[in-house]
């Protein structure tokens, strides 16, 4: 798919959680494409499986039936410790409330990938001071996330899911928490620094104040992908 | 990743300090209430550990540990004397007797009749005067601790210390003068009197009159024979049991084990502080991963694996149980050093350093278990939760 220029093919994908007796049907058939280079936003009202959806996409829920390919490769068919490493080596992830360590210092979080990848500490030091820079703080590198704003520990997180280099970047709800000039602010940086010709971006919001940064909207209820429509200001 | 492992262990300091207090007091309750232990059963046979010239100890077979005292007839010791392979056999006294001390008191003694011609059987260590000495008329040689304690004389002032018994001094044995020629030092006794030795026949001159005083019979074997076969012989021969100096030690502390309530006691004190270490650091450390359940799901959704988690979190928990462990046992040595020299009991030895080892790695790979259970089953889903 990527020679075609496609990040994600998902093609009837559902998923159902089944908790005792219950059966919860979260997606249910959904079809979708992620352009490489393009910031694709998925929205939707609560409960509608935006979150499920990316999970999904990101190796971190097996759907039941469909096909769900990211970047040519099949996740769900890979072992447990495969998927991890390939989430490790392929996804970057910027959560709602950021899920910075609080113990460890600004750099040391944005380092957390690239060790895990087992690339020596000063090694993933160096990166982590460089990413910093590209998102406003290194003059923050020492700090902990805790004496930091909330615009401030999301760009840091941001910084976190690029130290790698991922070929895709999952945002669930990166602006939630923050208020408005800060959620502007924190997309733009995701725009300038985590966008590019090559790597992927799936923000799932529901934050109407940010839809302008998105190439395409796909929109979703129900557990279905009912459009996808261009996002003018960026088309 | 394992720097990141510490960093997060060592960064929250109320749980970091919580873990290891719980691991330090488990091993501090474990190491000293042990080596406590293993000093009070050390003491229950440190007069066989005392005499070390004897190689068997012969005496009525129905004697169960050291202070069972079940005298036999003088003539016993040249039945043993005649077993082939006996190079020597020397008599022993050993009995409880009350000593009047010099303000009116009576103090119950633990005396020791040596035999009058060798004096074997003697104390380890001559603090003041020689063993010699006992062949002076009336004389004893009075441990130093008794000597300082309870058989100190009065003080010179109201409320002063007592003044430690001396060369010189004289004691009532049974209402015979004994006069003190030495001051010796010798194991801690179970029952803490004072140990007083003298010669055998002073002995049964002191001791109230009966037929029998004879003791033990202290038995050298002859060079090269066997001391499991010449017990065997003594056996046979005179009907009396004989024991090599190990194997009395070991009936003596068999007899303690299983007749009196130490070994409960102590087990019940040592299982404590396992069980309340178990419960504080495993409480701790599992609810130290509960806090940080979003973060291992972070680096889990990031691409840690399982195996990198696994490792992380046993190396928290060895680090805990180190430092706990260390604490523990520094502080066990430290208790044994400020008060080794008083009435306690303390013996630590290597063993227990290793058994106090075991019991915190038990605790914390239990604690490390319920932590790895729980992320191990962790869905990295659980980072898109707000």
């Amino acid at each position: 798919m990527s020679k075609n220029g496609i990040a994600v093919y998902c093609k009837g994908v559902t998923k159902t959680y089944i908790t005792g007796a219950t059966r919860v049907l979260a997606i249910r058939g959904v079809d979708l494409d992620v352009r490489i280079g393009e910031l694709l936003m998925l929205v939707g009202p609560s409960g509608c499986g935006k979150t499920t959806l990316i999970s999904v996409i990101a190796g971190i829920l097996d759907h039941d039936e469909g096909e769900c390919l990211v970047f040519e490769q099949n996740v769900r068919a890979m072992g447990q410790t495969q998927k991890t490493r390939y989430r490790g080596a392929n996804i970057g992830f910027v959560f709602q409330a950021y899920n910075l360590i609080p113990t460890l210092s600004v750099m040391e979080n944005v380092a957390v990938p690239l060790l895990i990848l087992g690339k020596s500490r000063a090694e993933a030091h160096a990166r982590a001071k460089e990413v910093l820079g590209l998102v406003d703080l290194a003059d923050k590198l020492q700090v902990l996330p805790s004496q930091l704003s909330g615009g401030q520990q999301q760009r840091v997180a941001i910084a976190r899911a690029l130290v790698h280099r991922p070929r895709l970047i999952v945002c669930d709800e990166p602006t939630s928490a923050l208020d408005a000039d800060t959620g502007r602010l924190v997309m733009e940086v995701l725009r300038q620094t985590a966008l590019s010709e090559d790597r992927s971006l799936i923000i799932v919001t529901h934050d109407n104040r940010i839809f302008n940064f998105a190439d395409r909207i796909a929109r979703m209820d129900d557990g279905r992908i009912v459009l996808v429509e261009p996002q003018v200001a960026h088309q | 990743m394992y720097r990141i492992a510490v960093k997060m262990l060592v960064n929250d300091r109320g749980k970091y300090l919580g873990i290891i207090m719980g691991l330090t007091f488990a091993s501090l309750l474990i190491t000293q209430q042990s080596s406590i232990f293993t000093g009070l059963m050390t003491r229950t046979y440190g007069g066989i550990t005392d005499l070390s010239q004897p190689d068997i100890w012969v005496m009525d077979p129905k004697v169960l540990f050291i202070d069972d005292v079940k005298p036999l007839q003088d003539m016993e010791l040249f039945r043993v004397r005649g077993v082939e392979g006996v190079e020597w056999a020397v008599p022993l006294y050993k009995g409880l007797l009350k000593a009047r001390l010099d303000d009116g008191n009576f103090q119950i003694c633990n005396v020791l009749g040596l035999d009058d011609a060798t004096l074997i059987g003697g104390p380890p260590q001559m603090i003041q005067g020689s063993l010699s000495d006992l062949r002076q008329q009336d004389a004893i040689i009075v441990n130093d601790v008794g000597a300082r304690t309870r058989l100190a004389k009065r003080p010179k002032e109201p409320g002063g210390k007592p003044i430690p018994l001396q060369i010189g001094d004289t004691l009532e044995i049974n209402d015979r003068r004994a006069v003190v020629v030495g001051v010796c030092k010798v194991s801690r006794t179970f029952q803490s009197q004072p140990v007083i030795y003298t010669t055998y026949s002073r002995a049964t001159v002191f001791a109230p009159r009966e037929r029998k005083l004879l003791s033990f019979v202290l038995v050298k074997a002859r060079q090269g024979e066997d001391l499991k076969a010449l017990c065997d012989r003594i056996k046979q021969t005179t009907g009396l049991a004989a024991y090599t100096a190990q194997e009395f030690k070991d009936l003596t502390y068999n007899y303690f084990m299983k007749y009196t309530g130490i070994p409960i006691n102590f087990g019940i004190a040592v299982a404590l502080g396992f069980i309340i270490g178990t419960a504080i650091a495993g409480q701790t450390f599992y609810n130290f991963t509960l806090e940080n359940l979003r973060y291992f799901g972070t680096l889990k959704a990031m691409g840690a694996t399982n195996g990198i988690l696994l490792r992380m979190i046993l190396l928290q928990a060895l680090m805990v149980g180190a430092l706990g462990y260390g604490l523990g046992v520094g502080g066990a040595s430290l208790f044994g050093y400020l008060f080794g020299a008083t009435e306690l009991s303390f013996r630590l030895t290597r063993e227990l350093l290793y058994v106090s080892a075991g019991a915190i790695m038990i605790i914390v790979i239990f604690s490390a278990l319920i932590s790895i259970h729980k992320v191990m089953r962790l869905e990295p889903a659980i980072v898109f939760k707000a």
